[in-house]
């Protein structure tokens, strides 16, 4: 299957292969240049896998004037480097090409510093997601995005893809919770934006960086928020007969002045593959699920949940299952966030990652149901209910191209479906290549030549991921 | 001075082109409250948005409102309230700090980035401004963003636009998220505090389970004789009352915090977000933006240097107000070399003319930095139309 074009390898760099090389190990460990074919293997792609590119090298530097120095000498070589996290990309941001140099910053993988009563943290790109909630989680602070990789993502990866996760309704996607940057530049100038303060001076640079997907730089240091988390947190399992009367509750539930910590949905193929993996005890008689979770003391979860099973019985809610202990609350989380990887053990999938306005939910799911149909496919669907961004899981038998060629038409059909509803193509994953050539679908000419003119200030020779989020025809340089 | 008032996008891009077709520097301008934000720029000619108004989206069950740059803050805050719902970020109002009349605009706000007490929990304008429609330089309608709230597709151009302050674009329409507004509000207040301990408090309490949604510490001789550390609980009736509570216990070293709750909690957070306390005097004003805890730190070091110099914190420390003399450069090189060391930066928010023609009114920007700014300008504005010179000179 190769529906997504890559751009032709250079020749010139190709046939310079070895004399760039050379010029990296000049400049960085032994150890942290890899070049055999065997070790560069792990880097052909990332999360999205059905797409691979040997790269050209790859180096994994341990400082930010390491990552510097590979940046300045690839950019004046005019070599196209793919900034790499942990390489959890379901849109495929880290996936290389044959004339790239690899930098990854798994290396960089140092928490800094930790200061609790500015409620920030200094951290290294290559920290995972989970580990700066591991740091602080003995003083009762947390991290608050919270994507389903987040043990294996990295910090430096969810800045590049602006990640978001489950609990966002609350508590903000990465672009909120991120207040500083150490940022290295092509020509290897390493700049401060922002701080351990609230706002940066000048442009909001730190707000432009924040979901670029390695096109502008590469992050090596963040300061990102911490919050202390709430006194007690509860979910609850509520089933619905329908999908509209679960997405009915979600609108009700907003409308009378509650925002839940999270609010996840899942239809009934998602409960039962997920159910089967976790054994959380999601109900199965039902064709929705939703989870909702709600902080503080015992007695305001009580009273909050008061206030939200009193709302879903008024839209025909059929099981109401509250977790009574910690076991069961892990068990539950459990079950959703690994839908993914529950759904893989079953069948090939592609995971979309559209965003629609919550009140065509509904429709959507109709129109998703039968466009997955007619393609003669199965789709699960799981998503963020409260922010109307969906995940529905088209799956499929990878070893079949024409079944695969289906899915992946399936999926372009069901992101413009979220467009054409008021939604937008990508909610959190990024755009990458995956969603690449749709972008004409969401923005016109203008929009995305002037996006293409701010990325420009940073790499007018197309350096920089340059593979990744606009379509390969028709690009502007400055 | 030609005022050009355009009442469609399409003519607002028919503006914009014939103003940059002559190359002629242009100001924008919604209700005129926050003219004298920034640098002084000489321009020959203005846009309005006055002809652009009215609210074009409103979903109270999608928490999310859109209306057209020229349209009211005060209609999108009736109509929000009218709904039991209200804009995160909690605007400041600058017509009492600068003296300035008329009727706030929506685009301002987002132009401006203009936040207020809430930002230290909600975030700032920038952070729920989920979609904007805007005028380049080159006479072109771009979007960016949208509806929703989840949206990473492309480059986030909202956030850059945000806080430019006219000076990439001309905004014709804009998106935030919305949140329900509380059911009940209450402020505790704790009286006689040294900005330390204050700041100590706030630094508590705001890591504490109990969510204050502001924190802010007027110092003795800003609105009252006596000093009064402010934490302010927004939520349902019974969670405050347990909340108050248990802050009261967890703060229990700093004293008995009085309660207030009503008008008198709101007039006060008003005058916390407007920075009254320094309206009408002839005093330069300033912004410090810090990390929390070293708020006292950089007053103290400023006081060294400025003796009459009076402040007060908000966002929990992080944001200081600072009123100084406003002779010669209105203090720019004390306070900037005192809070050098500290990691944080200032910003000029009220002076003669005289004054912010002369002293950076933004905090001047690392070279690198300075660079991409005025590539960015350049990508947006090639004629560099839009009010030139607002934010650095020569951008």
């Amino acid at each position: 299957m190769s529906a997504i074009a890559f751009p032709a390898p250079r020749a010139d760099i190709l046939a310079r292969r070895d004399a760039i090389i050379a010029g990296l190990a000049g400049l960085v460990a032994p150890e942290a240049l890899i070049t055999s074919d065997d070790e560069r293997r792990p880097y052909e792609t990332d999360a999205l896998t059905a797409y691979r590119r040997m790269p050209l090298a790859v180096v994994l530097p341990s400082t930010t004037q390491e990552v510097a120095a590979v940046l300045r000498y690839c950019g004046e070589q005019g070599v196209p480097v793919v900034p790499r996290g942990a390489g959890t990309s379901l849109a495929g941001g880290a996936i290389p090409q044959e004339d790239a140099v690899v930098i990854g910053v798994s290396k960089m993988n140092r928490i800094l510093e930790i200061n609790y009563a500015n409620r920030a943290a200094r951290v290294q790109a290559g920290v995972t997601n989970l580990a700066v909630t591991g740091a602080v989680m003995s003083e009762g602070f947390f991290y608050a995005p919270d994507p389903s990789s987040q043990l294996a993502c990295s910090i430096g990866g969810n800045i590049g893809m602006n990640s978001g996760g489950a609990h966002c309704l609350k508590y903000g996607v990465t672009t909120n919770n991120v207040l500083g940057v150490t940022l290295v530049m092509l020509d290897g100038s390493i700049v401060e934006i922002g701080g351990a303060h609230l706002d940066a001076p000048g442009l909001d640079l730190l707000g432009l960086i924040v979901g670029s997907e390695g096109q502008l730089g590469i992050v090596t240091e963040a300061t990102v928020r911490i919050l202390r988390s709430a006194e007690g947190a509860r979910p609850v399992l509520f089933g619905f007969p329908s999908s509209e009367q679960a997405g009915a509750a979600v609108a009700a539930i907003i409308g009378a002045g509650i925002i839940p910590v999270a609010m996840e949905f899942m239809d009934k193929p998602a409960i039962e593959i997920c159910e089967a993996f976790a054994k959380a005890g999601y109900p199965m008689d039902v064709e929705a699920l939703l989870i909702i979770e709600v902080e503080g003391s015992d007695a305001e979860m009580d009273a909050q949940l008061a206030r939200i099973v009193a709302i879903a019985r008024e839209h025909g809610v059929k099981t109401v299952k509250e977790s009574k202990s910690a076991m069961e609350t892990a068990a539950i989380w459990k079950g959703r966030k690994s839908a993914f990887g529950a759904t893989g053990r079953i069948a090939d999938y592609i995971c979309m990652d559209g965003t629609i306005p919550t009140g065509q939910l509904p429709f959507v799911l109709q129109r998703m149901a039968e466009i997955v149909k007619g393609y003669g496919l199965r789709v699960a669907n799981v998503f963020h209910a409260g922010d109307g961004n969906l995940h529905p899981l088209i799956l499929y038998n990878c070893n079949d191209p024409v079944e695969a060629r289906k899915a992946e038409d399936a999926g372009n059909d069901i992101l413009k479906l979220c467009v054409e509803v008021g939604g937008c193509l990508t909610g959190e994953h990024g755009v990458g290549i995956e969603k690449r050539d749709l972008m004409r679908v969401q923005f016109n000419e203008a929009d995305l030549n002037q996006q293409m003119r701010v990325r420009a200030v940073f790499d007018g020779e197309w350096l920089l991921n340059p593979a990744k989020v606009f379509p390969l025809d028709g690009r502007v340089a400055a | 001075m030609t005022i050009h008032t355009p009442t469609t996008e399409a003519q607002a891009c028919a503006v914009v082109a014939s103003v940059a077709a002559n190359g002629t520097p242009v100001t924008i301008r919604g209700g005129g409250t926050r003219t004298g934000l920034g640098r002084p720029t000489q321009v020959v000619s203005t846009i309005s948005s006055a002809g652009l108004t009215g609210i074009t989206l409103y979903e109270p069950s999608e928490m999310v409102i859109g209306a057209r740059a020229g349209t009211p803050l005060a209609e999108i805050q009736r109509t929000l309230a009218d709904r039991g719902q209200m804009l995160p970020f909690e605007p400041m109002d600058h017509r009492a700090l600068l003296g300035t009349e008329g009727e706030p605009t929506i685009g301002a706000v987002a132009a401006g980035n203009i936040s207020g007490p809430r930002r230290i929990n909600a975030g700032a304008a920038r952070d729920s401004l989920i979609g904007i429609r805007l005028i380049n330089g080159r006479g072109e309608a771009i979007k960016s963003g949208g509806r929703v709230m989840k949206n990473v597709t492309g480059l986030d151009l909202v956030k850059l636009v945000s806080g430019a302050h006219g000076t990439l674009g001309f905004l014709t329409e804009v998106t935030f998220r919305v949140l329900p507004a509380p059911e009940c509000v209450v402020t505790l207040v704790w009286p006689g505090l040294a900005d330390e301990a204050a700041v100590a408090l706030l630094s508590a309490a705001l890591g504490s389970p109990f969510e204050p949604m502001a924190a802010a510490h007027l110092p003795a001789g800003i609105g009252a004789d006596q000093a009064r550390t402010l934490l302010r609980l927004e939520n349902f009736a019974s969670s405050i009352a347990y909340r108050a509570d248990a802050l009261g216990e967890l703060l229990s070293q700093y004293g008995r915090p009085e309660r207030i709750e009503g008008a008198a909690s709101q007039e006060l957070w008003h005058s916390v977000r407007d920075a009254r306390f320094f309206a009408g005097s002839h005093e330069a004003v300033w912004r410090l933006s810090l990390a929390p805890t070293k708020g006292p730190r950089a007053t103290a070091a400023i006081m060294q240097a400025l003796p009459q110099a009076r402040w007060f914190y908000d966002w929990g420390g992080g944001l200081v107000w600072l009123a100084v003399p406003a002779d010669e450069d209105a203090g720019a090189a004390a306070i900037r070399t005192a809070i050098r060391s500290l990691g944080g930066h200032a910003t000029l928010v009220r002076a003669p003319h005289a004054v912010r023609a002369v002293v950076p009114v933004f905090e001047p920007l690392a070279e690198p930095l300075m660079r991409v700014t005025a590539g960015i300008k350049n990508s947006f504005d090639p004629a560099g139309i839009f009010e030139p010179g607002r934010m650095y000179a020569g951008i």
